[in-house]
């Protein structure tokens, strides 16, 4: 239920301070996500010995987590002070665990990466060693990659979610599923654009599985956070979110569809990683508009005054003393 | 890092590890009296050596400077309301609250903006009108989620239980923008880093007042020991209520609040959004443990996806 939407402010200016993030940080939650997911079709198409599948993931995964390291420092108001995230690791701070999981991922991600590249080294001298240890150095990092990467996905959700921003923190108990489907479903994209017919099987049932955890997540988002659900539906956020689903289910059907097409399979692994990308960027907007708008600040905490004030009169049958003379309890 | 580190009512300077921590310190901001002078603002921007905000016509009553800015660390608040939009019953509260002048001497002209020549109307018959005004401040609070949240450490929990950044360590991620409920905490453009009230914390180390309170008029801005403001805080809205000032109530004094209390508090003469105030903040980190535990099981999810995805067909 929506409530009543009159309520006072300043001047009609924000409560809470919006974001002061970039689009940078939106970016960043499609290319963290799309390393995670690459990262996990590599590992997958390794085990089951689909080598088109592993090579792509490694690959993309570094290219994503390059691209991903470039988002973050640019974002930072003083760049040249990024390493300053590795003084401290915090658990109250979602910024700083992802900092560690993603500087262990990209290690990992890196020497995999790295190790696809083994078999154009000369098999003598020292690039000879390294030919033949680079190889199972990049499985493990493959593996330890993999491991890695549902953390990768899914602590971004905590980031936005940990904060005053309302509609990003009503948003957390589902928040997990719309990052961890997308990801997933962007790492399928890769598999469908990367990897022959005859191998893509795998990526296809991922793109399904993928969307849908992020279309039951951002279905949720978007319906049962009552008017902080709103900003989810408005403005650019709400076309961005909207577009995000009609590409998710186009790239499914298309996977399945035109699972003997080269290009249509590919195609429709394009038309998810777009999806995944108009996602992220659909709630990063959703989350700053609601901070703009003090609406979003202060109806949902009158709201939540008056069932606390509801309660008390219910349990002590009468209305409590302290009431009107003490705002905030 | 004890049980309730989180949420709940607090110490913060011995959970932040000191041991032997002085007192804590804070403000009792009491809007009853302020009078809209500014001196707050200019004083800290004195001290503090903050840039200025540019030159604004903001067209909000006297309020030119907006809000809490990563260049105002205190902000005067300027509400003007007609006697039908008031909160409480009819009483005039700025004339309840000119009645605290110590005993033997008579209540002051403290230069209030009026349109008369200054002084001619002072015992004029009051108008249906009123003028609320407010010294806002960073709330230094018990669960600080700009502290909690800040990756480099730059933010830390002073001896004092305030909460200060270090802008050699800062480096401008943003992170604890968004994170305080109160809208507090800002970046600074042209520099990048966050910054916000130290509640003076090269003074009081020093045992000196705040700039803002030393500098405030009419005592407004009372600093000291938060225990001992918190019971002067309470007789004094007791004393307002007894005087028929019904809207007078307290904001942020309470330990059991959302934050677990706030070093600054206040006393208000409306809903707190009247003044911008969050009506109920709560930290966003109390749900911290909570969202840790769901981003887990979808990332399980995420891995039995996987594996689903690569076992489960024949192609
Ligand atoms: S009011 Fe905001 S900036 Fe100040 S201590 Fe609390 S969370 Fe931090
Ligand atoms: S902007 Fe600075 S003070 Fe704020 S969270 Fe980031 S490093 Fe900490």
């Amino acid at each position: 239920m929506v409530p009543p939407a009159d309520f006072r402010s300043y001047y009609g200016r924000p409560v809470v301070k919006a974001p002061v993030w970039h689009h940078d940080i939106a970016a960043y939650l499609f290319t963290g996500g799309l390393a995670a997911g690459s990262a996990l079709l590599a590992a997958g198409g390794d085990a089951t010995g689909r080598p088109a599948l592993r090579r792509a993931g490694r690959v993309t995964a570094l290219g994503a987590l390059a691209a991903s390291t470039y988002f973050l420092i640019h974002d930072l108001g003083r760049p040249a002070r990024f390493h300053h995230m590795l003084r401290v690791a915090k658990p109250t701070s979602p910024m700083s665990m992802g900092t560690w999981i993603l500087s262990a991922f990209g290690a990992a991600a890196g020497v995999s990466a790295v190790a696809e590249a083994a078999p154009l080294l000369p098999g003598r001298g020292p690039l000879g060693l390294a030919r033949t240890v680079l190889p199972p150095l990049g499985t493990a990092g493959q593996y330890g990659a993999a491991v890695l990467a549902p953390a990768l996905a899914t602590y971004t959700a905590v980031l936005l979610a940990d904060t005053a921003t309302p509609s990003w923190h009503a948003a957390y108990p589902e928040l997990p599923w719309v990052f961890a489907g997308s990801a997933l479903a962007s790492g399928a994209g890769v598999g469908l654009l990367a990897a022959p017919c005859a191998q893509a099987g795998p990526a296809r049932r991922l793109a399904t599985l993928g969307a849908a955890l992020e279309l039951y997540g951002a279905h949720r988002v978007e319906t049962t956070k009552g008017l902080l659900s709103e900003p989810y539906t408005q403005g650019r956020a709400g076309r961005l979110l909207r577009a995000g689903r009609a590409l998710t289910a186009a790239g499914v059907a298309g996977a399945y569809l035109g699972r003997r097409s080269r290009v249509i399979s590919g195609l429709s692994g394009l038309s998810l990683l777009t999806a995944s990308l108009c996602t992220r960027f659909g709630i990063f907007d959703g989350g700053v508009a609601s901070a703009k708008d003090p609406r979003y600040t202060v109806v949902p905490q009158r709201a939540r005054l008056a069932a606390r004030s509801q309660a008390s009169t219910d349990v002590s049958g009468e209305k409590t003393e302290e009431g009107p003379a003490i705002a905030g309890q | 890092m004890g049980s309730n580190s989180l949420y709940g009512p607090l110490d913060p300077a011995p959970d932040a590890g000191y041991t032997d921590a002085p007192p804590r310190m804070g403000f009792f901001t009491d809007t009853s009296v302020c009078i809209g002078c500014k001196a707050c603002e200019v004083a800290c921007k004195e001290w503090n050596l903050i840039p200025d905000d540019g030159f604004n016509l903001l067209g909000t009553s006297y309020d030119n400077t907006g809000g809490l800015t990563a260049n105002s660390w205190r902000h005067v608040a300027f509400i003007e309301q007609p006697a039908a939009n008031r909160g409480g019953g009819t009483v005039d509260a700025l004339a309840a609250a000119a009645t605290i002048a110590p005993p033997g001497r008579q209540p002051e002209f403290l230069g209030m903006p009026m349109s008369d020549l200054p002084g001619r109307t002072i015992d004029a018959p009051r108008s249906d009108f009123r003028w609320l005004m407010m010294s806002n401040v960073c709330k230094h609070c018990t669960h600080a989620a700009c502290l909690d949240v800040c990756p480099t450490g730059s933010l830390f929990r002073t001896e004092f239980g305030t909460v200060v950044v270090q802008e050699d360590i800062c480096n401008g991620c943003g992170y604890c923008i968004p994170a305080c409920p109160y809208g507090v905490i800002d970046q600074r453009k042209d520099d990048g880093r966050a910054w916000k009230c130290t509640l003076c914390y090269d003074r009081i180390g020093d045992g000196l007042m705040p700039a803002c309170a030393t500098a405030c008029p009419t005592q407004s801005i009372q600093y000291g020991e938060l225990d001992e403001l918190r019971s002067r805080a309470r007789h004094r809205v007791e004393a307002l209520q007894e005087q028929g000032v019904t809207e007078a109530r307290l904001y942020g004094h309470d330990p059991d609040d959302g934050v677990g209390g706030d070093g600054a508090f206040f006393l208000l003469l409306d809903e707190p959004e009247v003044y911008g105030l969050p009506p109920d903040p709560v930290v966003t980190t109390r749900d911290l443990p909570a969202m840790w535990k769901r981003a887990g099981v979808a990332g399980l999810a995420m891995a039995a996806a996987v594996v689903v995805s690569f076992l489960g067909g024949r192609s």
